[in-house]
């Protein structure tokens, strides 16, 4: 079986036209960033609000306990009844899935910042809108990237159970596999996801370590040695 | 309704299934963690690289390990085993990080006050560590049966999924009522056991109940 896979990979045929491995990776990738993008447009700015008014909490926590427990694969095949076969629906089912890690981990982000930060923000002369551009965001960023991380394996592992509904990418090989039993195939299109899962996940890993402001992570301490750099803020 | 009414055998089957699908390696990931986790509190530098390849291992796709995992163990593509395996690789790539972070929870002077009574290593860890780690251990036992209450469903699409084959069953006929049935199934499960655990949680740390008045007063 293991030869099979190895078979299918070294397959040139495999490698090309609109049914070939680099078509099918971009479409995954497509519809994962095209869904996350949606996603973080809904729910950043809500996040942001519960979690800079540290109004409606209860919502925010609630919502991502309902989306842990929801079935994807009951979520897709309802929506895709409802609106009909296609890439919209299924974009849609992707960002519902999307929209509840993004918005808890930047409600729990900011409204986590220190109140005595805050209250010194506030001192300084800042306004609301420079306490949350300049201080909430900066400190809420590693929970923010960590939202967006969920999201994205959470949309590319949903999006791979999609090509069971008619969508195209890497799940393609998964569910054209099982309908003529043709495991190695199978076995291709699971280990590509895989391999762009971690791919994925690496990535965010390697964003959350050089977004995040360097008086936050420590990292200044190391590079320089100077006074020069400004207290981490919000160190506990 | 009456077609819940007409295959309501035929759903409690599969909610029964859905359960044991999902609580089994909720069970077997708690019996792997809870060793491989004292193991690497008494040996710190194993801790970072365990939770690390936790994290690794929860990022892969459930759809992925379903069908990966045959070619691994040598099992059939339709056998369950597949399904509980994959989950458990879940549960204790979870579970892994919350009992270090349970048994790094216990206080120092609790573990000294312990050893200069006469406990012995054994006795300790279970009477002692063990139940000061339940909230953190049960805080991550909760997203583990959760979730895989939720991905159970995608095996519905090898062959086994419990309440998920109602999913496939309404997609293959056009038929939006056993997918609602099975969604509603689903949540309703999820929220059972989540309730259940917290008041299992209740019963094996009488002390949290007893305290908190006290520091609700001094607040």
């Amino acid at each position: 079986m293991i030869q099979g896979l190895f078979d299918f990979l070294g397959d040139s045929v495999n490698w090309s036209g609109s049914e070939g491995i680099p078509t099918r990776l971009a479409e995954h990738l497509g519809y994962t960033f095209l869904s996350l993008a949606i996603a973080a447009l809904i729910a950043f700015p809500i996040g942001l609000l519960i979690g800079h008014t540290r109004r409606g909490a209860f919502v925010a926590i609630n919502t991502v306990n309902a989306w842990r427990a929801l079935p994807t694969l009951g979520l897709l095949t309802l929506i895709v009844l409802l609106i009909g076969i296609g890439q919209v629906p299924v974009i849609i089912a992707l960002v519902v899935l999307g929209v509840p890690p993004i918005l808890a981990s930047t409600y729990a982000g900011v409204a986590g910042v220190d109140r005595a930060t805050i209250d010194a923000a506030r001192g300084m002369g800042m306004t609301g809108r420079e306490i949350l551009t300049k201080v909430e965001i900066p400190i809420a960023l590693p929970l923010i990237i960590s939202g967006l991380r969920s999201a994205t394996l959470q949309i590319v592992s949903t999006a791979t159970v999609a090509a069971y509904v008619a969508l195209g990418g890497l799940g393609r090989y998964v569910i054209d596999g099982l309908g003529v039993r043709d495991f190695p195939q199978m076995l291709a299109g699971a280990v590509l996801v895989a391999l762009l899962a971690i791919v994925l996940d690496l990535a965010f890993a390697f964003i959350g370590r050089y977004a995040v402001s360097a008086g936050l992570t420590g990292r200044i301490r190391k590079t320089q040695k100077t006074s020069t750099a400004p207290a981490p803020a919000g160190a506990h | 309704m009456s077609w819940v009414a007409d295959n309501s055998a035929l759903i409690w089957e599969q909610l029964r299934e859905h359960l044991y699908l999902a609580l089994i390696p909720m069970l077997l990931g708690l019996l792997i963690s809870l060793p491989l986790g004292y193991v690497a509190t008494r040996y710190s530098w194993l801790a970072n690289p365990l939770v690390a390849l936790g994290g690794v291992l929860y990022s892969l796709p459930s759809i992925a390990l379903f069908i990966v995992l045959p070619a691994v163990l040598g099992t059939g593509i339709l056998s369950p085993i597949n399904i509980i395996v994959a989950l458990t690789i879940y549960a204790v790539s979870l579970l892994i990080r919350n009992v270090i972070d349970g048994l790094r929870s216990v206080p120092e002077e609790v573990l000294q006050a312990a050893v200069s009574v006469g406990y012995g290593t054994l006795r300790r860890v279970l009477t002692i560590d063990l139940p000061i780690a339940i909230p953190v251990i049960f805080t991550g036992l909760r997203v583990v049966t959760v979730a895989n209450i939720s991905m159970v469903s995608v095996g519905a699409i090898i062959g086994v999924g419990g309440l998920g084959e109602l999913f496939t069953q309404g997609f293959q006929q056009d038929f939006l009522t056993p997918i609602i049935v099975g969604v509603v199934l689903s949540l309703a499960l999820a929220l059972v056991c989540d309730i259940a655990l917290v008041g299992l949680q209740r019963l094996l740390t009488p002390w949290a109940r007893a305290v908190a008045p006290v520091k609700e007063a001094i607040a």
